[in-house]
């Protein structure tokens, strides 16, 4: 079995357009949320959320490159971009025929649908664009990345809804340790702020219509965000035969299934999920000092994750640091476990926990240290990055300081 | 038929009930009808009578929106379609 270590990471979301600015703003605790800016918005009963601004996809991409790319794979393309340059590795020969990508969304190109929807249905034409399938298909982000670098390996694209990021790098994870691929780019992406796509989460009523505060007693429900995380996974003995700079090892992974509720979430498949990572990666309750808790800001997530984390770690989960980075950049949905990953490495490499902005009030059914406002500095040796989807699809990363 | 007739036959059709078998008495857990089922009964009532109701699933309690028993979300409505008359 291979060891596996990340080597590049690069985001873009609403909290910046790249790693470091993103880091910036989860140092500051700074919120991304903001007034969503869309066609049709004052139709809409929730208006928030946490928008990539000021990104100009025609500075980066040509006329051909744009009528291909949803947002979903432009905001991809450019996170992968940095990853890839960040890692300063060059795809070639070998490398190149053994690499791949393995991505995760939970909508795929949404707003492709969504605009060539209203072409068809509200302005009436017969006719729409040669090339709406091959941008709106899910996997199109990773055969766009593939053509790219010229990765010739395995690629594919997974959904399950807001763990698809998880389940992404926890199978590339799984690649890379047992030798299938030396390197794998890995992550997510979502692009679903347009109309329908805030629309259709507006009819489950779980939506807050003025912050997401995730375990505050006063939290009223998720905001929607969008963006992109990429990361180089890589065989650690690949990664030191070229010097790289190594960023936080993957250490183990695990996935279960609540088989109960389509979308109420099942504290027994949290706890076996966080449980299995550790078990994976040959940890202990005791080296874990952070958790990137999936922490929704719905009343009923942040209740039952809680008690699933005390159920995993008994009495040091009083000692254990828990935040949700969603209180400042959104719910990516599909992406958003990638975007969160972002926020372990600062853990780990930098000693910078990310902290729970939006905290109110403290909940008595969330009694852990939540790192509540600010940014708070600690040397962390292991962390864990949860996220549980809708289908009761749950997906937890472990992860070590190296 | 009236407004609690129409609602009535939304909940009993939510509940797989015969609409004789929901009284005004009874309760959405009474009917078993669970979260994500009244959410959908909210949204048949909505287009049924062309209202928004305040509902959301992190804060029942918080809106005005009584959902307590058949009786009270009947009431809720009735209040809803006369203010928008």
């Amino acid at each position: 079995m291979k060891r596996v270590v990340i080597t590049g990471a690069g985001t873009i979301n609403a909290l910046g357009h790249s790693l470091a600015e993103t880091l910036a703003a989860m140092r500051e605790g700074r919120c991304g949320i903001g007034p969503l800016e869309l066609r049709d918005v004052d139709r809409l009963s929730v208006r928030i959320g946490g928008q990539v601004r000021g990104f100009d996809p025609t500075a980066r991409f040509d006329r051909q490159q744009l009528a291909l790319y949803d947002r979903f794979t432009q905001y991809t393309l450019a996170a992968a971009q940095e990853a890839v340059e960040h890692a300063g590795i060059s795809f070639d020969g070998e490398l190149a025929l053994r690499a791949g990508v393995v991505f995760g969304t939970a909508g795929g190109g949404v707003g492709t649908w969504d605009e060539n929807y209203r072409t068809v249905y509200e302005a009436g034409k017969n006719r729409v664009h040669p090339f709406v399938v091959p941008k709106l298909m899910h996997n199109a982000a990773a055969s766009h990345v593939s053509i790219r670098y010229g990765l010739r390996g395995p690629s594919f694209t997974v959904s399950t809804a807001c763990a698809s990021s998880n389940h992404a790098m926890g199978l590339a994870f799984q690649m890379v340790r047992s030798g299938a691929a030396p390197v794998i780019l890995t992550g997510g992406a979502e692009a679903m702020l347009c109309f329908g796509g805030v629309k259709a989460w507006e009819g489950l009523r779980v939506m807050s219509k003025d912050a997401c505060r995730p375990f505050s007693a006063n939290r009223n429900g998720m905001v929607q965000g969008e963006g992109a995380g990429v990361f180089v996974f890589e065989d650690y003995d690949h990664a030191r035969a070229r010097g790289a700079e190594i960023l936080c090892e993957v250490a183990g992974f695990a996935m279960t299934s609540d088989a109960a509720d389509i979308v109420t979430p099942s504290r027994e498949g949290a706890a076996r999920a966080m449980a299995g990572a550790l078990a994976d990666a040959g940890m202990a309750t005791e080296e874990v000092g952070y958790v990137n808790a999936h922490g929704t800001g719905t009343a009923v997530n942040d209740r039952v994750e809680c008690a699933a984390i005390a159920d995993v770690f008994g009495a040091h989960a009083d000692r254990l640091m828990v935040s949700s980075t969603k209180s400042m950049h959104g719910h990516a949905i599909g992406g958003t476990g990638a975007i969160e990953l972002a926020a372990c490495i600062m853990a780990l490499r930098d000693g910078v926990i990310a902290p729970t902005v939006n905290f109110e009030q403290p909940d008595p059914d969330c009694p852990l240290d939540v790192v509540p406002n600010e940014a708070r500095e600690a040397r962390v040796d292991a962390a864990l990055s949860n996220a549980f989807s809708f289908g009761g699809l749950n997906a937890v990363l472990a992860l070590r300081r190296l | 038929m009236s407004t609690r007739d129409k609602v009535i036959a939304i909940i009993a059709e939510q509940a797989v009930l015969d609409p004789s078998d929901v009284t005004m008495e009874s309760t959405l857990e009474d009917l078993g009808i669970d979260s994500l089922g009244l959410v959908e009964c909210i949204f048949a009532i909505e287009e049924e009578f062309d209202i928004s109701i305040p509902f959301n699933a992190n804060e029942p309690a918080a809106s005005d929106f009584d959902i307590s028993s058949v009786k009270a979300i009947v009431a809720g409505i009735e209040q809803l379609v006369t203010e928008k008359a």
